[in-house]
């Protein structure tokens, strides 16, 4: 069952093609992941489907609801984990777990089980009352991904969820994403780490310059196009990850 | 547009408020006891009366006005304006059911809620020095939460609009401060040239003023005008910091 359709999914920014046209399917329990650049299209892309930028025009489907109709019943089954740190500065770990999950309805004792279990997960449960500015970075990270957990979500979107970590960091957020994995959990990334997309990613849409140039699972692609995920980018659009 | 929605969000300003502001509520009490030290016992030494009050309490009902718009006004153009961009607390809002204008909405409302609070304070300490003749001056606490909601859409649409942070002094010193200072808080408009005081019967601030000095003094008269006036202002308003926000946040 597809989760996520987009037909000719476009977003303009002014005259600029963020987003051109793209068409994808995601099906349920399957991690995909959108390869490429900064400014290939990867973060509009995500921010439509989380109901956050309106398509200019084409079609995107969630759960079979058009994002322009029912952004508000799309959302409460989504879980998104943004690029940057958005985590309320004016609260402490277990406060921002308690009012963003007020967010979408779901009372305290209810959000304070889900958030025990949660920081557990995540190995922060020593942390509860530290305030968010004595976070390291990769602890912060880990408990966005965690507050986008909050409501149970069916998908969760991650938006560059390692860009930034050491490799420790980065090492322990892909052991958490695998272990939602296991679970079934659509997830629905984007990166620009080859090793992120060969290490988690069911499925690969490569994107450069506002367009989906390929999708497969990474190992079709490597055998296909020759070598690894970063020599098959730079044969089908003659660019660097980096550029 | 759901309620719970909106209450999940003044639930959080509420958490954030209780957590780090409350222990600077002795400054809200310390405020117009400055204001009356230095307008009513200060200048008041020179104005003896005006209109057939003394000058302290000729003030005091413009103290509790001024204060509460002051109030809204912060709330919704520095608060706003940090919580929009540099916290990025709407974006992690918009992440989930809540949607834009239940944003906006719980934004203009904690704005209004704070005008009520810090005119209440504000209320309390004038009646303790015996201030406020009459105890009408209650029914200014529903209407002062009504200006807090024209004053938070006005600060919005500010925040809306100003290209950084720095700006908010063009609004504050080219309009708050005019407000302030025409809104016959200080001395009756009727002193001013007659265009002039023209101009200042336009200020909402004014409008306030009159209402609270009015009910200070167990006068109903010439309220209904002044709230009529405010509601009116209110509606042709509102809708702008939903556009302005929209255009901003979601391009």
């Amino acid at each position: 069952m597809d989760v996520v359709r987009a037909h000719a999914l476009t977003r303009k920014y002014g005259d600029f093609f963020a987003v051109n046209g793209i068409d994808f399917a995601i099906t349920q329990g399957e991690c995909f992941g959108f390869l490429g650049p900064n400014g290939a299209g990867k973060t509009t892309t995500m921010k439509m489907i989380s109901c956050f930028l309106p398509p200019s025009s084409g079609d995107l489907h969630v759960f079979d609801m058009s994002v322009c109709e029912k952004p508000g019943e799309i959302k409460a089954r989504l879980g998104v984990m943004p690029q940057e740190d958005n985590l309320d500065p004016d609260l402490n770990v277990i406060e921002n777990l308690i009012v963003y999950a007020r967010y979408f309805g779901i009372g305290k004792r209810e959000a304070m089980l889900r958030a025990g279990e949660l920081l557990k997960f995540i190995e922060l449960s020593e942390r509860n009352h530290t305030p968010i500015k004595d976070l390291s970075g990769g602890m912060k990270r880990r408990l966005m991904l965690v507050r986008a957990l909050m409501n149970n979500p069916e998908i969760i979107m991650l938006d560059e969820p390692t860009t930034g970590l050491d490799p420790a960091s980065r090492r322990s957020v892909w052991d958490r994403m695998n272990e939602l994995k296991f679970n079934n959990t659509t997830l629905l990334l984007t990166t620009h780490y080859i090793e992120e997309a060969e290490r988690l990613c069911d499925r690969v849409a490569i994107m450069d310059r506002g367009r989906i140039v390929a999708v497969d699972t990474p190992r079709t692609l490597m055998i296909t196009h020759g070598g690894n995920l970063e020599d098959v980018y730079l044969k089908l659009t003659g660019r660097t990850l980096e550029g | 547009m759901k309620a719970s929605r909106v209450i999940s969000v003044l639930r959080r300003h509420l958490t954030v408020y209780t957590k780090l502001y409350l222990s600077s509520i002795a400054l809200n009490f310390a405020e117009p006891v400055l204001y009356l030290a230095a307008f009513g016992i200060g200048l008041g030494a020179f104005v003896q009366q005006i209109d057939g009050m003394p000058y302290l309490n000729f003030i005091a009902p413009g103290i509790i006005a001024s204060s509460a718009t002051f109030g809204a006004v912060y709330e919704c153009t520095y608060g706003t304006y940090v919580r929009m961009f540099f916290q990025k607390t709407f974006d992690a809002i918009l992440a989930t059911p809540v949607s834009l204008y239940e944003l906006v909405a719980a934004e203009l409302i904690w704005g209004a809620l704070k005008s009520a609070f810090y005119g209440s304070i504000i209320m309390l300490v004038l009646a303790l020095f015996g201030l406020l003749p009459s105890a009408l001056i209650l029914f200014a606490v529903p209407v002062l939460f009504l200006s807090g909601l024209l004053f938070a859409s006005l600060a919005m649409i500010v925040a809306a609009i100003v290209p950084g942070i720095e700006s908010f002094n063009y609004f504050y010193t080219l309009f708050m401060t005019p407000l302030f200072l025409f809104s016959g808080i200080f001395f009756p408009l009727t002193g001013l040239p007659p265009f002039v005081e023209n101009i200042a019967l336009l200020s909402p601030l004014h409008h306030l003023v009159t209402a609270c000095r009015a009910l200070a003094y167990g006068q109903t008269g010439g309220v209904f005008t002044d709230v009529l006036w405010i509601t009116a202002a209110l509606v042709l308003v509102i809708p702008w910091p939903f556009r302005l926000l929209r255009k901003k946040l979601i391009k």
